[in-house]
């Protein structure tokens, strides 16, 4: 790509330096934003078509001015960076590499809807991003970028980090907030929706790291310049985390018209010697498979529905034709009965027994009376389920079964 | 503000749950968790309703109804989830006696067979104080009896959950008998249990044969042995 814009600082300037990052540009979009009154951060934000980067894809800007409408104090700023979907590490790279873009974004959006606390809650097994966090937390905070009166305004604002235990569960916002609370990690019924009664029951804002670091940007170069990148439907820069069998994983930045095929091939450096794509898992665990005639899919949500995927994460896990699929599908099904926080019926049972029906179906095939009971499990847990956890818990096996109907 | 369930249309006013306009009209939903003098979670999810215009199904027991909401609480992909979930959960949990569950199951048309080759849980049963047995056997999780013990009714957080997904249960905190909790034998627990996982110590000492007073004293002579 000609020009990086989320990942312009990773590994070229000191994350932990402050001057680093001033001389960067880091800080000028809260100068800005300060100068402006909040509802022209809002506006900016709605304009710019971002939409939430962590899975959901939900318009920032109208969750912002949800929250921002509420006549209520306190409201929280919440950052979800309890990246735990698998083959997705792309939070983590900004939290490592640009630390201090997520104080500067998370303090424009607390400017911006009226909050004067934000939270950070960090995957458990991120110390490093945890380390760097607290470090930029704290010179931040230093040099008069939180706390009171920033920079000489009225505004207020400070950020508290927490990290989680490990729980996959706890990435779910409404799940996040409880363990925030102190309580047992499982999602709520919404709605209410976190603009309205989130953190602690108070309106919040949560948004995924990847969305907070494109807000910087955004307000120095306007809505026009993200409007600029990629797809009319899905504008912007976006991560890319592409794992397993190709030469270069890592963590890409493109615009969403990338192809399938392209961040394979061209970014990540295609399969090893003599290998295949034999199925791609497109947006982790929660999302589904694709074979090799969708490689030429567009990487927004419009394309992938029409190939039965979503974006989710923006994470791409290669599967060659090496690998056997039922190793693969089995570990999926079985990281879901492991992560079930056990709340709701359809997820706490359903997952156990979809992946008991697999473990047997290796050795003995599927049955018709095992597809007949898998179709009402798929059904159930997505229809049926407090949240996304449950409800995509079948997805990528439902969508993988078609590649292991040979011995199936 | 207006709603049609079922065809059949009522005015309610704001902040009604579809179960309690359901109820207006005569129609019954099918639930478990949820109790009247407790904070519902829709967590067992047998309340589901479609509401024409929602993604997924939702539950009846929290969802306030809107303005020409147009809800259906009987229709097929309804019954579907909940004939599944029913039929999860007896191949989990004993549910002899849980004669609603059964009736809910066969108006239903399920097999609660259907997927008896799956894991069940299983736990010995606890009796370990005077005043009620634990059959943890018979446990829906349901959460009833650890709200009742917590803000909900006596406020001695005695019981709480503990491991996750299907290993879910509940328990004591650090697995302590219950003479060891902070518990003060209130009976609440007892009293909302929907499946007889909490039964008291008179009605469990009679299904056994046993004579009340020796099965009483029994685990109270237990308990003092202990604490001398």
């Amino acid at each position: 790509m000609n020009e990086q814009a989320l990942l312009h600082r990773v590994g070229r300037v000191d994350p932990l330096s402050l001057a680093d990052y001033e001389a960067t540009g880091g800080f000028e979009a809260l100068r800005l934003a300060l100068m402006w009154r909040p509802e022209r951060v809002i506006e900016m934000v709605k304009a710019s078509g971002l939409v939430g980067r962590g899975g959901a894809a939900f318009p920032t800007g109208v969750k912002w001015e949800a929250a921002a409408r509420q006549p209520v104090s306190p409201k929280y700023v919440v950052c979800n960076a309890d990246e735990s979907e698998p083959g997705t590490f792309k939070d983590r790279v900004l939290m490592e590499g640009d630390p201090f873009a997520l104080v500067e974004a998370m303090a424009i959006c607390g400017y911006a809807i009226g909050a004067e606390k934000g939270y950070i809650y960090v995957r458990g097994e991120y110390p490093r991003a945890y380390r760097y966090l607290s470090e930029a937390v704290a010179q931040a905070r230093e040099a008069g970028y939180l706390g009171s009166r920033i920079l000489g305004s009225d505004f207020s604002f400070d950020i508290e980090i927490r990290r989680g235990a490990g729980a996959y569960v706890c990435g779910e916002e409404t799940a996040l907030f409880e363990s925030i609370e102190g309580k047992r990690g499982t999602p709520r019924q919404k709605p209410p929706f976190p603009t309205e009664a989130g953190l602690f029951g108070k309106p919040t804002v949560i948004n995924n790291v990847e969305t907070f670091a494109n807000i910087p940007w955004i307000v120095r170069r306007g809505p026009d310049w993200f409007r600029s990148m990629g797809p009319a439907s899905a504008p912007g820069p976006k991560l890319f985390c592409v794992s397993g069998a190709v030469r270069r994983p890592g963590v890409y930045e493109a615009p969403m018209n990338v192809t399938l095929r392209q961040l394979i091939e061209d970014f990540a450096g295609g399969l090893p010697d003599g290998r295949r794509v034999q199925a791609v898992l497109v947006g982790g665990a929660a999302g589904a498979f694709v074979g090799p005639e969708a490689l030429d899919t567009e990487m927004n949500n419009e394309s992938l529905r029409q190939v039965g995927a979503t974006l989710g994460s923006g994470a791409v896990v290669v599967v060659d034709d090496r690998t056997d699929m039922w190793d693969v599908l089995l570990r999926i099904a079985r990281f879901f009965a492991h992560e079930s926080c056990g709340k709701c019926y359809p997820c706490q049972l359903g997952t156990q027994r979809q992946w008991e029906i697999l473990s047997q179906a290796r050795e003995r095939g599927l049955s018709s009376g095992d597809r007949e009971r898998l179709a009402d499990l798929w059904s159930t847990m997505a229809d049926a389920s407090i949240c996304g956890l449950g409800q995509t818990a079948g997805s990528a096996i439902q969508s993988g079964l078609r590649y292991v109907n040979g011995r199936a | 503000m207006r709603v049609t369930i079922n065809g059949q249309s009522l005015d309610v006013a704001p902040g009604t749950t579809i179960l309690e306009a359901a109820e207006l009209l005569g129609i019954h939903i099918p639930r478990l968790c949820y109790h009247p003098a407790l904070t519902a979670n829709a967590l067992c999810r047998l309340c589901v309703v479609e509401w024409e215009g929602a993604r997924t199904l939702v539950p009846a027991c929290v969802a306030q109804v809107r303005e020409g909401a147009v809800i259906h609480t009987e229709s097929e992909r309804v019954r579907r989830a909940r004939r599944t979930i029913l039929e999860l959960l007896a191949s989990a949990v004993d549910l002899s006696k849980a004669p609603e569950l059964q009736a809910y199951a066969e108006s239903l048309g399920a097999d609660l067979n259907r997927f008896a080759d799956g894991e069940a849980r299983t736990f010995p049963v606890y009796d370990d104080n005077p005043f009620y047995v634990r059959d943890y056997n018979k446990c829906v999780l349901c959460w009833r009896c650890v709200q009742a013990c917590a803000d909900d009714m006596q406020f001695t957080y005695a019981l709480t959950l503990s491991g996750r997904g299907f290993h879910t249960r509940v328990d004591t905190f650090f697995h302590a008998p219950m003479p060891d909790t902070t518990c003060v034998f209130c009976g609440n627990c007892v009293g909302v249990c929907p499946t007889g996982a909490l039964e008291s110590k008179v009605e469990f000492a009679v299904e056994q044969g046993m004579p009340v007073t020796e099965a009483v004293l029994h685990t109270g002579a237990q308990k003092r042995a202990k604490r001398r």
